[in-house]
């Protein structure tokens, strides 16, 4: 028993050592690396991981892992494998990520849009509302009807914070924009995806919006001549008429960021909810548009990115026409991340 | 283009689908045979279909690949539950778990790739009549040939001599077989006419619906489709009106949301479900004729005696 020991720790010993000269990163993925949407978004930052440190690092993926026990296998998988630091890229991974966590306290680990912690958990999540508030100043400017069709998942806080941002930005150019809303119950389907697309478009929607996954909505409006905005990532090769901007993940800089502090052993449990400003969340190109709605469009980036504008600035009216925040102040996080109710203007009963 | 007009528009392309792969598998059942592998058929058909097109360029290419790829699977079935004489039932859920991951597997290198549409009809004077020229004379070639194969189906199946030798099959294959009928090839014609047109349903996917390949994107299209057909009793016609029951309803709850009627999203997507059973249930109340349409040898193995 004690021999099988001792060969047991010299066999250890150097793998041990050898897994200390060059960092291991791993990345758990909800779908196909090919999704051209969260998921691709998520393996271009691991792609920017790669090209920053070269040798230093070496990085393993798995790609469609369903959230639930599946995750708590992959992960721990990872672990095994002598990743030192792990990113699990889905809200569902969460308990699974805080288990294999305890199991493992030298790994560290980085769960996307999730809230709970622990000393070796880190979260970080996009301020996606912000570009929603930019593409609703665009859109309330190009549409002919005064209508936009938004194309939606399910009601959770994520969800209504964009439409309420979208309709803010939207409301400072044509007070009297309207929006309808069709919830496909999905965050991927693209026939659903379609189908409502469709239908919005024959109800006057001249563009189109959508907090799905797929492209096509976009797809379904660069065909019926109406326009509209990428998801997530940059859908320009789907409906190169049609696209006016797209709101993108950009996870590579905090990836790169929070593997230079694993290597520099700096790395510290910690809460990130970046926007325009740090670049998590990046505005594609402007396209398809006239010269002064893009400056326009610019400009409200910039000031979005300075801090200057905060898309949440009173005041601001709840649907029954309640002051939710007098002028000039902002809502805070706590107060965008538990968002249930709509703003004043947007015509339709949140589901339950 | 009027509200009404999308609506109809909408729903014919919502319905197609479910009705080539709910024709094919009638078919199937009728001869006596039950393939619940339509959902692999019809991923395999909506994977090769899109592949074909991008790389020659050609969506009716893609069309007669979807259709040949859903024969080649449905062959695979037909050789494991005829000649090898395997478990129907396991074998088309095998089928159907084979297919999704087969699929993915091929469809690796198409994800997020622009597709090729298939052109709608155009039919100069027709076409641009106000309504009704779009509707009926401006839908794509996958609409009529739905119509027109649900339409040979009935009248095969009604009508004529090959029709009654399908039936015999299905009700009784021992007598077909006693009679000098060729049961087995009866039977594999009709499950490789049932892939075709499941393979032509998941083409529909991929080359009209929405012009890209995505994993999993039959979306239990294929589940739908069996389900209308026992719903359906086995009678062509009820499926043509199960299949746009099941469309319509789906795309009327998204039309009533965008109006802004307040209806819970999760209702609302059970909601075509729980309509096209309720119907279909109440127009085939008949239990006499119920039973007379069941066929009688479905799912049951055929060893032929020597």
């Amino acid at each position: 028993m004690k021999r099988l020991l001792v060969i047991a720790l010299a066999l250890a010993l150097p793998v041990a050592a050898f897994a200390q000269d060059k960092l291991k990163v791993g990345f758990v993925y909800v779908g196909p690396i090919g999704d051209h949407g969260w998921t691709y978004q998520h393996d271009r930052g691991r792609l920017d991981v790669e090209k920053e440190f070269g040798d230093r690092v070496e990085t393993i993926y798995v790609e469609n892992v369903p959230e639930g026990a599946d995750a708590e296998r992959a992960i721990t998988r990872l672990a095994r494998e002598g990743a030192g630091l792990i990113f699990t890229t889905s809200f569902g991974y969460m308990d699974s990520t805080i288990k294999v966590a305890e199991r493992f306290p030298d790994v560290m680990f980085e769960h996307a849009t999730g809230y709970k912690r622990a000393d070796n958990v880190s979260t970080y999540s996009g301020r996606f509302y912000e570009g929603r508030y930019v593409i609703g100043q665009i859109a309330a400017s190009m549409s002919e009807t005064g209508i936009a069709g938004y194309i939606v998942s399910f009601p959770i806080p994520e969800v209504v914070r964009g439409i309420n941002s979208f309709m803010l930005g939207a409301q400072t150019v044509n007070p009297d924009f309207k929006i309808k809303l069709i919830w496909v119950n999905s965050w991927f389907d693209p026939g659903k995806e379609a189908d409502a697309a469709k239908v919005l478009i024959g109800q006057g929607a001249d563009i189109m919006v959508q907090h799905t996954d797929s492209t096509a909505p976009l797809q379904i409006a660069q065909e019926q001549g109406a326009i509209g905005f990428g998801q997530a990532s940059d859908m320009m090769a789907f409906a190169p008429n049609a696209q006016l901007t797209a709101v993108i993940d950009d996870w590579g800089p905090y990836y790169v960021a929070r593997t230079r502090a694993v290597l520099d052993g700096a790395w510290e449990s910690m809460d990130t909810w970046d926007g325009i400003g740090p670049g998590m969340v990046v505005m594609a190109d402007y396209t398809n548009m006239p010269a002064d709605v893009a400056a326009m469009a610019r400009e409200t980036e910039a000031k979005i990115a300075s801090g200057e504008l905060h898309p949440f600035t009173g005041p601001i009216y709840n649907q029954d026409g309640e002051m939710v925040i007098g002028a000039g102040e902002v809502l805070d996080d706590g107060a965008l991340l538990s968002m249930d109710w709509y703003v004043r203007g947007v015509d339709d009963t949140l589901p339950e | 283009m009027n509200a009404l007009e999308a609506v109809v528009l909408t729903i014919i392309t919502a319905s197609t689908p479910l009705l080539l792969a709910a024709i094919g598998e009638l078919v199937v059942e009728r001869a006596g045979v039950l393939n619940l592998g339509v959902e692999g058929m019809m991923i395999m058909g909506a994977v090769s279909g899109f592949a074909a097109a991008y790389t020659v360029g050609s969506a009716a290419v893609g069309v007669a690949v979807s259709a040949a790829t859903g024969v080649c699977v449905a062959l695979l079935f037909a050789y494991l539950t005829q000649t090898l004489v395997t478990n129907q039932v396991a074998t088309g859920l095998a089928l159907t778990l084979f297919g999704l991951g087969l699929a993915g597997l091929i469809g690796e290198n198409f994800t997020g790739l622009p597709g090729v549409k298939l052109p709608a009809v155009r039919i100069p004077v027709l076409t641009d009549i106000p309504f009704l020229g779009p509707v009926a004379f401006g839908q794509d070639p996958l609409v009529y040939g739905s119509v027109a194969v649900t339409v040979l189906v009935a009248w095969t199946l009604a009508r004529t001599r090959i029709g009654l030798v399908i039936r015999a099959t299905g009700s009784n294959h021992h007598s077909a077989h006693a009679l000098g009928y060729p049961v087995i090839a009866v039977r594999y014609a009709c499950i490789a006419f049932g892939g075709a047109c499941a393979g032509l349903a998941g083409g529909y996917l991929s080359l009209v619906y929405t012009p890209q390949w995505i994993e999993n994107m039959t979306a239990g299209r294929g589940w739908i489709a069996l389900a209308l057909v026992v719903f359906s009793t086995w009678a062509p016609r009820r499926v043509v009106v199960g299949a746009y029951l099941f469309g319509a309803v789906w795309i009327v709850g998204l039309y009533a949301q965008g109006v802004g009627v307040a209806v819970a999203p999760q209702l609302l997507s059970s909601l075509p479900y729980l309509a096209t059973i309720a119907a279909l249930v109440l127009i085939s109340g008949n239990r006499f004729l119920t039973k007379a349409n069941t066929p009688a040898c479905i799912g049951q193995p055929f060893v032929p005696e020597r």
